[in-house]
């Protein structure tokens, strides 16, 4: 966890009583909503279909018990007993009143969270993989290097009103869980030749109308350099980042129109620069970020405890160790992700009382930590093996351990036209339904892991680019229509997904991915070829047949 | 910028005004009455762009109650029932098409 300090806490408050009184001006007509929206838009407030929304940070993914506490307080008293878990590490309240937003506010910041940030033509809440300071194999913790950022950017007055919103992505281990190729800026650490830990620096990801996978402006950047460098790509972007078009703004754009070697040019100009000045970042400097996250204070434990061992001899619990727990960097501990993702359920969803309950289950057996990750689960980074099969029956009761991580129940989804006032197309209920389709956990299993995506419009809040199977709503004659691409994928080897053949109307997606997983099944060399080999193997024409064939 | 109002407007069957109430957010539908209910039964039903546009203005001019207000058409039933014209504006009305996770 990472303790915030006395400065965070006072510009927090501050925040609170500015958007109180601003609230209080709007209600008494002093502000029209034309001076009011962005100054909420600032504080994560947008107008959705059905009421404002409220959306939350959770920096890093991290959140402590007592933060989750408070989140479950809010959807309580002043929401509508539940919250949604984006890709984006954020929370949202659908159902907020604008009456109510200081007093919700006031709320989250006596527990250091806040919505600052999560909208706006600025850098957003700056994500990273869910298992860091954990995953075995990690050679830092991303989560310093994005609270690093976090302070950088946090109301930085230059980058206030960028071209466009921009969002940064860290990861620390070869496997990527944080998305980072499809972000304006990827972070990945990584160490050079010489054994030096360092940042291999990407630019010009994103999904939306123009989907681009990002690119490696610079091999390796020192940790010392790694803010400067990013400054000076954000001042280029500033700089030359189109104004006059909404959909062209983004940096990937820039970087696109202007190619990676010419862009690569332009800011190491100004770099060297900015190099040497106030953001060369000092050791002493990371070193004070570093001592405020505090970590378990870890047992030596054996790695196969006797509890584990008869535990094991229940399948079901069997079936969700092997499922949603994954080997830690400690022996005798265990990550465990919570799938947000019941059969029949809207993606990412928790009511309080499932937020409560997993707080005083994360104080119990987790350090009285929680993950948030962009697949839209829950995690706990740090549990003893020997309580995995206690934890599992807590659970178990509380409906969040579906043993579908990874699996094709286990679909990312945004919010689409049931909420949002951008959609096209429903997502929730699509993924409603092939998740009832795909309900047997055998057949789950037997299938193995494959990611569906689904996104409600074209702005991609549910990344349908870069699933395994990507789901697009699109409305056509007020009927909505799904398109459907395969092979895609979100990982280090991030690549955008190829569309199948023409939109298909609501009630056949289902069907859709049903041809298009009993043509994988079908067609795959032998059972571990997982979906996406077997489309890069043979490409998109046999599923599109198969899709295609009963019209 | 041009507003809005200064646009060619065209519609093309019965149509309302709606937006979100200012101080929560709830839908809203603009009345015969110059005023807003939450009820589209109650809505000012138009059918011409002149008077969609009039009835437009009126509910942008009260910026303190309505927030982000447009024209949206409206099917109206045999008995003279005013549904929602398109599939966006059934959800706006009748909500989420699915149990929400919760009741509150």
């Amino acid at each position: 966890m990472y303790v915030h300090d006395e400065f965070d806490r006072t510009l927090l408050q501050e925040r609170v009583n500015e958007f109180r009184d601003q609230v209080k001006r709007r209600l008494s007509g002093e502000l029209t909503e034309d001076e009011f929206k962005s100054l909420r838009l600032m504080n994560g407030v947008y107008l959705q279909l059905h009421a404002y929304m409220l959306r939350v940070a959770i920096p890093y993914g991290t959140l402590s018990s007592e933060q989750m506490r408070m989140l479950a307080h809010v959807a309580r008293k002043y929401d509508r007993g539940y919250g949604h878990f984006t890709t984006r590490q954020n929370i949202q309240f659908n159902w907020i009143k604008l009456s109510d937003l200081p007093d919700a506010m006031a709320d989250l910041a006596s527990v250091g969270v806040h919505g600052i940030q999560t909208s706006g033509n600025c850098i957003r809440n700056v994500t990273t993989d869910q298992w860091a300071g954990a995953a075995p194999g990690e050679i830092d913790d991303p989560r310093i290097w994005a609270e690093v950022l976090r302070q950088y950017s946090t109301m930085h007055p230059e980058f206030s009103f960028l071209p466009r919103k921009f969002k940064i992505a860290v990861t620390a281990s070869d496997h990527d869980r944080a998305a980072i190729k499809i972000h304006d800026i990827g972070l990945r650490l990584h160490r050079n030749g010489a054994g030096e830990m360092g940042f291999e620096v990407l630019v010009g990801g994103g999904l939306g109308r123009t989907p681009f996978i990002a690119k490696t402006i610079k091999p390796f950047v020192t940790r010392r350099d790694v803010l400067t460098y990013i400054e000076a790509i954000l001042r280029v972007y500033n700089q030359y980042g189109r104004r006059d078009n909404i959909y062209k703004a983004r940096i990937k754009i820039l970087v696109h129109e202007l190619g990676i070697e010419r862009f690569a040019r332009e800011v190491e100009d100004e770099w060297q620069q900015i190099k040497d000045g106030q953001l060369a970042l000092d050791e002493a400097v990371i070193d004070e970020i570093r001592s405020r996250f505090t970590y378990p204070a870890y047992e030596k434990l054996t790695d196969n405890p006797p509890e584990l061992k008869q535990g094991l001899e229940e399948p079901a619990f069997k079936a969700w160790y092997r499922n949603s727990v994954r080997p830690h960097r400690v022996p005798g501990y265990g990550i465990v992700t919570l799938s947000l993702k019941p059969i029949g359920g809207p993606p990412g969803d928790a009511t309080a009382e499932q937020m409560d309950a997993i707080a005083d289950l994360a104080d119990r057996y987790a350090f009285g930590e929680i993950r948030v990750g962009h697949e839209q689960n829950l995690c706990f980074p740090t549990v003893t093996k020997r309580d995995l099969p206690e934890l599992w029956r807590a659970l178990d009761g509380l409906g969040v351990a579906t043993p579908n991580v990874n699996l094709v129940s286990d679909i990312i989804a945004c919010p689409g036209l049931d909420y949002c006032s951008l959609a096209n197309a429903r997502a929730i209920p699509v993924a409603q339904e092939i998740t009832r389709r795909f309900a047997n956990h055998e057949t789950a299993n037997l299938i193995g892991k494959l990611h569906i995506n689904i996104s409600g419009c074209i702005n991609a809040c549910g990344h349908h680019h870069v699933g395994h199977i990507g789901i697009l709503g699109v409305e056509k004659n007020d009927e909505e229509f799904y398109q459907v691409t395969i092979g895609g994928r979100a990982d280090e080897g991030a690549v955008v997904g190829t569309l199948i053949g023409p939109a298909v109307p609501y009630d056949k997606v289902a069907d859709v991915i049903e041809d298009i997983v009993e043509t994988y099944l079908d067609l795959r060399l032998r059972p571990d070829e997982l979906f996406i080999d077997t489309v890069k193997r043979l490409g998109v024409e046999p599923f599109k047949e198969r899709a295609y064939a009963t019209g | 910028m041009t507003s809005p109002l200064q646009q060619k407007l065209k519609i093309t069957g019965p149509s309302i005004v709606t937006a979100n109430r200012t101080s929560d957010g709830v839908v809203i539908y603009r009345t015969p009455s110059k005023d807003w209910s939450t009820e589209l039964s109650e809505a000012a039903v138009v059918r011409t762009a002149d008077d969609a546009k009039a009835l437009w203005a009126e509910a942008i001019a009260d910026d303190l109650g309505a927030v982000g207000s447009y024209i949206a058409p409206v099917q109206i039933g045999s008995d003279g029932a005013i549904g929602p014209g398109n599939f966006r504006e059934t959800i706006r009305l009748r909500g989420t098409t699915f149990a929400l996770p919760a009741s509150a």
